[in-house]
Parts: structure tokens; sequence; C-alpha cells
């Protein structure tokens, strides 16, 4: 099972690197949001009571962090979906290989990638940016990326294979992805000083959030605190059931 | 090899259940070349589906090289291989990268799954296109591109769902050839879906005829033919049909006689022997012929026959099979 898995790995990776357009988008999209959307943030924290404690980039470049993996493994089910259309999944399901490898090494690209993405992140704020955040802290955060991508993206295979839809599958994936990326802080955080009780109270039940907020414990070098021990707890437990969900999903007889 | 016992697949789609396989029994021996024959939508895939466990049975049971279906589809698979019908190539992927993965996901080492792959290339004329990103082949080089990923491991059972749709006349000979070379070689059991009469005419030892869900014949080609009472004749007369049609009826054995037009058809026993008779009998009567055929019965036939309609209403013929038909 294991060298199963590193094949499928190997094979996604090769075909990922070899994608231009993907190399691009994912490169780009986090320095548009660092380079357009940062400075305004530093300034926002600066004149606004109520923010976590802590330099403007250490608040926004874990916010970052978690916003690339979540997009990156939320939608990789729509390329699962289209090599299910063109018969690469049957064919490598009527292999002798594991399905939970198959599963495994894709989710496995797809934790490669984000953390590619997270680093760069961190790199540009670094070189770029007066971000200030201790090294221990820094990758603390890259590795809870790397977990929260095998997630969303084990969760995102396992529904992509339930619902079988090219053309449902990403708007379901849109409607469900807005109201948690809202409700957890990642742009603006969602403190009891700046938002109402009611939101406050509905962003706490999120799992998101926590997750968001150790990220931020993690870069402001709080290693001791609470909330990133709650935020790493969630995110581990999120990631169990989103693996055992995927694993079921991917060892049924019917796909 | 293949042992099936009243393996069934329903499919329910908002609420309305479809039966794909109603219940078929069937048995392969090893090294045999099974085809398996029928119209669209007659539950050819959803049966290789099964078989290949891509699919779970509703009802039923089989053992397949060995293995049992429902209980061991992880036996079921070490043993097979299988070419879809739908293809089963990722775009973006080289040709050679795909054969050896394929093949590495069968337990090959990289030294051997690289060596098969380009042997088996080769032999599917696909050697110098290792580079190429599968998008860049032609339809008929993807087909076979589909086939070697199916063949690479050298599977005892190998399952091909209509394996040469697609494929240029030559492609399709060579791609005969070389599934009769390999059971030759190996002894490899072959089950193969088709629509083509001449494919399964000329492939394989035996054919199961299946229509809407079932097994509706089975036997070897000449004894699915010989089950059609007899020869076609046809008769091409410069005018007086309908006499001519009177003529031929009272020829021993003729039956089913009709008449189109100037065209008078009729079957006997034996058209090779009949022929004379009937060519003394409408000169006799003074009836000009612009032609006479005589066909000896086709798969069409058997499964004209058998239900009542034709195999290729509303499908393209393929041109070797018209082919045949003139002969
Ligand atoms: N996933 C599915 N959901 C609902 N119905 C299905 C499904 N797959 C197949 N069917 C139906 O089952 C029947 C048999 O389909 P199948 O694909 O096995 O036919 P086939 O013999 O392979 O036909 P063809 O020659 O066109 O390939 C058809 O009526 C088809 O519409
Ligand atoms: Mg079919």
């Amino acid at each position: 099972m294991l060298r199963d898995t590193w094949l499928i790995f190997l094979r996604d990776m090769k075909l990922c690197l070899r994608n231009p357009t993907w190399l691009i988008i994912g490169i780009m999209q986090p320095l548009l949001y660092l380079f357009l959307f940062g400075p305004l943030m530093v300034t926002v924290v600066a004149h606004t009571p109520g923010f976590p404690s802590g330099n403007a980039w250490a608040v926004l470049t874990p916010a970052l962090i978690v916003q690339t993996a979540l997009f990156s493994g939320s939608f990789a089910g729509v390329g699962l979906l289209t090599e299910y259309r063109v018969g690469v999944v049957d064919r490598f399901r009527g292999t002798p290989a594991s399905r939970s490898a198959l599963l495994f090494g894709k989710v496995l690209a797809q934790a490669v990638q984000a953390t590619a993405q997270s680093v760069l992140i961190v790199l540009v704020t670094l070189l770029v940016f007066d971000l200030d955040a201790p090294a221990s802290g820094m990758l603390l955060s890259l590795a809870m990326a790397a977990v929260l991508a095998i997630t969303l993206s084990s969760g995102s295979y396992a529904l992509a294979m339930v619902l079988k839809s090219e053309a449902a599958f990403p708007s379901l994936m849109n409607a469900v992805l807005l109201p948690l990326l809202l409700l957890s802080g990642v742009l603006l955080p969602v403190t009891a000083q700046l938002a109402p009780g009611w939101l406050y109270n509905l962003a706490r039940i999120n799992p998101l959030t926590h997750v968001v907020d150790a990220e931020r414990a993690a870069f402001r070098g709080d290693l001791g605190s609470t909330g990133l021990l709650t935020g790493s707890l969630v995110l581990l437990a999120m990631a169990a059931l989103a693996l055992v969900w995927g694993t079921r999903t991917f060892q049924k007889e019917n796909a | 090899m293949i042992t099936v016992r009243g393996l069934a697949r329903q499919f329910t789609l908002r609420g309305r259940t479809v039966d794909a396989v109603k219940g078929i029994d069937f048995d392969v021996a090893a090294g045999e070349l099974v085809g398996f024959l029928g119209p669209n939508g007659a539950g050819k895939t959803t049966t290789l589906r099964m078989l290949t466990t891509l699919l779970r049975p509703t009802r039923g049971s089989g053992t397949v090289a060995g293995c049992d279906l429902l209980t061991d589809p992880q036996g079921v698979r070490r043993k097979i291989g299988y070419v879809a019908q739908g293809g089963s190539t990722w775009p973006e992927s080289k040709v050679g990268e795909e054969i050896e993965l394929q093949a590495r996901l069968y337990g090959l080492s990289r030294a051997e799954a690289r060596r098969r792959g380009a042997l088996l290339a080769e032999r599917l004329d696909l050697a110098g296109l290792e580079q190429r990103p599968a998008k860049t082949l032609s339809g008929g080089q993807r087909r076979r591109l589909d086939i070697v990923l199916g063949l690479v491991h050298e599977p005892q059972l190998v399952f091909l769902d209509e394996p040469t749709s697609g494929l240029d006349p030559q492609s399709r000979a060579n791609l005969w050839d070389h599934v009769r070379r390999m059971r030759a070689e190996q002894g490899m059991t072959v089950f193969l879906t088709t629509h083509y009469l001449d494919e399964a005419d000329a492939l394989c030892d035996r054919i199961l005829v299946t229509d809407d869900g079932k097994i509706v014949a089975e036997g070897t080609p000449d004894e699915l033919k010989a089950g059609v009472a007899g020869d076609a004749i046809t008769v091409d007369v410069a005018d007086r049909a309908a006499e001519a049609a009177e003529v031929v009826r009272r020829l021993p054995g003729a039956h089913d006689v009709t008449v189109v037009a100037e065209t008078v058809r009729l079957r006997v026993p034996r058209g090779d022997s009949v022929l004379p008779e009937l060519l003394r009998a409408l000169d006799s009567h003074r009836i000009t012929m612009t032609s006479v055929k005589v066909n000896r019965p086709t798969l069409d036939d058997v499964f004209l026959s058998l239900t009542g309609r034709s195999l290729r209403d509303g499908e393209a013929a393929s041109p070797a099979m018209e082919a045949t038909h003139a002969a």
C-alpha cells in the first residue's frame, strides 16, 4: 500500500508540475492577496481596537495560509471528477493497487502543493514585508496547513465520488465554503470586541475558526496557548474524520 | 476461468429502476476466446464492470480466474486485465508514463514495466510515441494505448469492451492478430464484447448473444448460423417478379419467399445445390434475370431470427461487415 500511495503521489505531482496554469495561479493568488490586500490590512489593524495582539503581518499571513490550503484542498475533487469522466479512476480501481492508496497518494500530493504555497507566502512576507514571527511557530503553522489540506482534499475527493457530478460539485463546494470562510475570521478576525454576540457565537462553532486561531497563535509564538491546543485538536479530529470518510468512499464496491 | 450464476444488476435513477442485466448464467473455459455480442444497451458493459469488480451485482454470484467475485475482489483484480469501452487515458499524461505506472500498479518493477511496455507498444504500433501526451494521439492510437494498458501486466484473463471501436480496418486486423497470438503464446483467456458480427465471427471460439439483459443464444459461430433456416438466395429479374416468385416457390425446400420490386428473396437449405435448378426453372419460364446471389447465413440473420430485429438497426455497420455481406 505504501508503494501504491507513492506511485500515485508521484503521478499527481508530476502532472501538477507540468501544468503551467496551475503553477502560475497557485503562485499568483497568494501574492495578489499579499500585495493588494496586505497593506490595507496593516492600516486597519493599526487603527482598530480589539484586534488580536501582534504585528499585522502575523495576523494576515496565517490567515492567508489557511485560505490557500482551504481552497486548493476543497476543489481537489474537481480534478478527480474529470479523471473519473475520462476513465482513469476506473482504470486504477481495476488494478490490484489498494483503493485507499489511491486516495492517500492524491491527498499527499495536495498536501505537498499546499505546503509549497504556504512556504512561498511565508517567504514573501518575511522578505518583502516586515513579518515578525518565531521560526518554530512558522514551522508549526506550515504543518497545520499540510494537515488542513489533507483534511479538505480527502473530504473533497469523498464528496466528489458521492456526487459524481462535475456540474453540481463546484457549486456545492462554493456554497459550503463561503459561510465557513466568512465565519472563520480569515479576512477579519471575528473577535468578541468586533463582532455582535450572535456572530461571535456562530464563529465559535465553526471548526475552521479554531484552526485560524491556532495558526495565529503559532505566528505570535504563543506555543503554550489554549487556542493553539484547541485548534490543533480540532484540526486533527477533522483530519481523522475526513480520512475515514474518504477511505470508506474509495473502498466502496460501486463507483 | 469464468463461472457466472444468476448475475443481475439493477440501476435506480430518480425512483425508476432499470434492469440492465437480468440474471445471466455462463461459463468460460481457460484459453477460450468468447465474444459477447449484442445491440446497444443490451447490458454488455454492465456485465463486464461486474466481472471486473468495478460494479457490485445486485444479485447472483460468480468466480473469475479462480477468485470469488463477491468475497475476493482483490484476487480477481490481480489476475485480470480490463479495457473499458470509453477509454482510460489522462490527456496530459505521457504515453510511456501511463504504461509504466499501470504495470507498476500490478506490482511489476520499474525495469520490467518499461521492458514489457516497450514491447507491447511496439506490437500495437505505438513505438516512438512514448514521450507524447495522450491528448496528442489520434483516436485509434489512443484506443491502442487503452489496449496496451489492459494487457501490459500479461493477465491470464482479459476483458475487452469493444476493443476495436474507432480502429481502421488495418489496426483492427492487427489487433485481432495480436489477441490470437497472445492466446496462442500465453494461453490467455479473452472475453470481449462487440457489435461487429464479422469480428465475433472471425475471432471468437464461442459467442454469447445477448439482448435486453439476457443471453438469448450461445454457441460457436457455425452452430449459431446452422440454427438459421438455410442460405439466402437473392434474384433480380428484369420484370414479372411476381411470376418469378411463384416459380421459385416450387423449388425443393424453398421458403420465406418475398418480393420487393424487381427482387425476389428466398431461403433454401443448401443454396449452392439449388442454384442450377433455380436458373433452369426461371429460364424455362422465359424470365430474364439480371443477377443472382447466394449468401451463407450471417450472425445478423442469427440475431434477426432470435430477436425479430436486426442487430444493425440504427447502427453504423462496419465497412468490413458490409464487405462480408456483399461477398
Ligand atoms: N449508471 C447507470 N445508471 C442507470 N442506468 C444505466 C447505468 N449504466 C447503464 N445503464 C443502463 O443499463 C443498460 C445496459 O447498459 P450497458 O452500458 O451495459 O449496455 P451495452 O450493452 O454495453 O451497450 P453499448 O453497446 O451501447 O455499449 C442501458 O439501458 C443503460 O441505459
Ligand atoms: Mg457497452
